[in-house]
């Protein structure tokens, strides 16, 4: 006699999944998220991820350190290719940030439930990707001490930045982006802090957590404007994080280099980012919530929610990649057929293929509910994603310059060690940040799980 | 109520349940009291209106840093771009607004996220080291599991007796003092 089991796939169960495992109280989840900060102790898995981390980052000074010794030639950019490794992983590392104002943002405002335990460090996320992607600008600068010429300021020389350059609109983008992305971040955190400061055990704690939560004191009237300000920002951080890859897209759209001169390219950017930023988002999920213990919080719920954004948003990407070769010979305009055609078989068509597969093919799988359900191959597949958007960035920024309208202009890009430290060095930057924050604030926002605990029991009253 | 250079704050009842302090809060405004305030571990619907407090400026203010903020983004490309560094390429016309959006609109969600964190601040009077109904002990759970709800002292009804009496009268677990020491 079999046991008869539920279907896995049936509609009923899926609905019935919980964003929050059963059996949960307010006490439990505050004492449970508290904890990983307060009171456990240094894992041995911590302290060789942070050593090994630290180490990359020591690389990424060094890297710096180096290039503004000898400056940006120690890179394998030189005419025609004058962007290079700088501009590829800007651009990744920002598109990677999308993905945390989306879900802190953009869910928050369409009122999904299960946003809750993945918005805090997917923001952190946020913050991190965009420390590291406004490193590689400013160091392409080359003279990065003289960044400030970018500003609009009253300047001796009588100056002021070209306000019609998509170059100057990244300025503001970025740093707004980023400023914002941390206000919004430090509000959410405004309760928790003083939850830490409340539960502190030594001294220190309470000093740092105290003074970082400013004496809030869970006030009726604070929460109340507390509320209306979250609900203001969320609303303004929405069309915000649109605009900032859209701003990013017109770095390459604006130009009039074949395969970026596009009005494809907004749209499909901040598909690209989102889709690579939740890739990232499950590639620091899934180890944080092995780590920690945390799967009654981050349950396979929010993994399958997540696949799926994932799998939607790779398919506008895909839609991006065939409108481009479409409009190319569609336009009939030889120099897009060339630059289009360069792509399928010129010297660098490995990264293009390459790019195709991990981007396009791979997560096609993530149609079946088997592979959205086994963590481990999501894991992997998270991985792939994130590297087909780094070739994505790559093909649009070296395919086209070096291949431009007059073949005398043509050249080849290939980059040097100092270009593969930098890069290695920000990941170990993002990865020692990811590190040094789950260790010191709530990885999980614990007053709206909270909240969540809330809403939960009385819809359970509800049903009975 | 001065008395050994301790003032009265006010009393705090605390409660279990979210229901149980939204009816105590009701119940505080139907007996006259005035000035009431409650503190709870998440923010709960309905519970600013049940202590009498319905409006909050932070909408204004955000509304005014997004006008200031978009103004001064468009206006300091007119003038730098227009006025006091004109360019002439091409004979092209110097304000051209539509290249002008992006950093207007850049500066107008900026402006209104800081006055939107900053006015929300401000108005909440954070940060604030010191407030009396942290002296009390067990308020440190009003971050967990408990719900408080404190009539202070300043209110024309408070009778310290009378308040306590009235707190425990709508099934408040606990009935504290909250001393404020000068």
């Amino acid at each position: 006699m079999s046991v008869t089991k539920p279907p896995v796939d049936s509609p009923e169960i899926r609905r019935l999944e919980p964003v929050l495992e059963p059996g949960h109280t307010y006490a439990s989840v505050t004492d449970k998220i508290a904890a990983v900060v307060l009171s456990r102790p240094l894992g041995l898995g911590w302290l060789a991820g942070f050593t090994l981390t630290f180490s990359l980052v020591m690389i990424l000074f060094g890297s710096i350190g180096w290039l503004v010794v000898k400056g940006v030639g120690i890179w394998g950019i030189n005419i025609p290719i004058g962007w290079g490794f700088a501009i590829v992983n800007f651009v990744w590392w920002i598109g990677i940030g999308h993905a945390g104002t989306l879900i802190s943002a953009i869910l928050f405002l369409l009122n999904q439930k299960w946003r809750t335990s993945i918005n805090r460090f997917a923001e952190a996320m946020t913050l991190f990707a965009v420390a590291c992607a406004g490193i590689f600008p400013l160091i392409h600068t080359g003279r990065p001490w003289m960044a400030y010429y970018m500003m609009p300021y009253p300047s001796t020389m009588g100056i002021w930045p070209q306000f019609r350059s998509p170059l100057i609109w990244d300025v503001f983008a970025v740093s707004t982006y980023g400023t914002v992305s941390l206000l919004f971040w430090f509000v959410g955190l405004l309760p928790d802090l003083a939850t830490l400061r409340d539960r502190a055990k030594t001294r220190w704690q309470q000093l740092i957590y105290g003074a970082l939560a400013m004496g809030w004191r869970n006030s009726a009237r604070h929460w109340h404007r507390y509320q209306s300000a979250y609900l203001l920002l969320a609303g303004l951080a929405t069309p915000l994080v649109l605009s900032v890859h859209t701003v990013v897209s017109f770095d390459f759209a604006v130009a009039i280099v074949p395969g970026w001169h596009t009005t494809i390219f907004p749209p499909y950017f901040v598909a690209g980012a989102i889709y690579s930023g939740f890739a990232m988002v499950l590639t620091l999920a899934i180890p944080l919530r092995k780590a920690y213990g945390l799967e009654d919080f981050i349950t396979m719920r929010h993994l399958d929610n997540m696949a799926k954004v994932m799998l939607a948003t790779g398919l506008i990407v895909a839609y991006g990649y065939f409108v481009e070769f479409f409009m190319a010979f569609y336009s009939g305009n030889k120099f897009d057929v060339f630059l289009a055609q360069q792509r399928l078989h010129g010297p660098y068509a490995h990264f293009y293929y390459a790019l195709i597969l991990c981007n396009i093919l791979t997560p096609q799988l993530l149609w079946f509910e088997k592979v959205r359900r086994n963590v481990a191959l999501l894991f992997v597949m998270s991985l792939i994603i994130n590297t087909g958007m780094w070739l994505e960035r790559f093909v649009i920024v070296v395919i086209s310059l070096t291949r431009d309208f007059m073949p005398s202009a043509w050249g080849r890009y290939s980059p040097t060690f100092w270009d593969y430290s930098t890069f290695i060095g920000t990941i170990g930057l993002f990865v020692m940040m990811i590190f040094l924050f789950v260790r010191g604030l709530p990885a999980i926002a614990i007053a709206e799980m909270r909240e969540l605990v809330a809403h939960e029991s009385h819809s359970k009253q509800g049903h009975e | 109520m001065r008395e050994h250079g301790v003032h009265m704050h006010g009393v705090m009842g605390e409660f279990e349940t979210p229901e149980q302090l939204l009816a105590a809060a009701r119940k505080a405004r139907e007996a006259g009291y005035r000035r009431i305030d409650a503190y709870t571990p998440f923010p709960i619907e309905g519970l600013a209106q049940a202590i009498g407090f319905r409006w909050t400026a932070v909408p204004l203010i955000t509304l005014l840093g997004g006008l200031g903020g978009g103004l001064t983004g468009f206006g300091l490309q007119y003038w730098v771009a227009a006025i006091t560094y004109p360019q002439n390429i091409g004979g092209r016309p110097l304000n051209s607004w539509p290249a002008f959006i992006p950093v207007t609109f850049e500066l107008t969600v900026l402006g209104a996220s800081i006055c939107a964190v900053v006015g929300m601040l401000a108005l909440n009077k954070l940060p604030q080291p010191y407030h009396p109904v942290f002296s009390v002990e067990r308020f440190a759970r009003a971050s967990t599991d408990r719900f408080f709800l404190l009539i202070e002292s300043r209110d024309a009804k408070f009778n310290l007796a009378e308040t306590a009496k009235f707190l425990q009268s709508v099934s408040a677990l606990h009935v504290d003092e909250v001393k404020d020491e000068e």
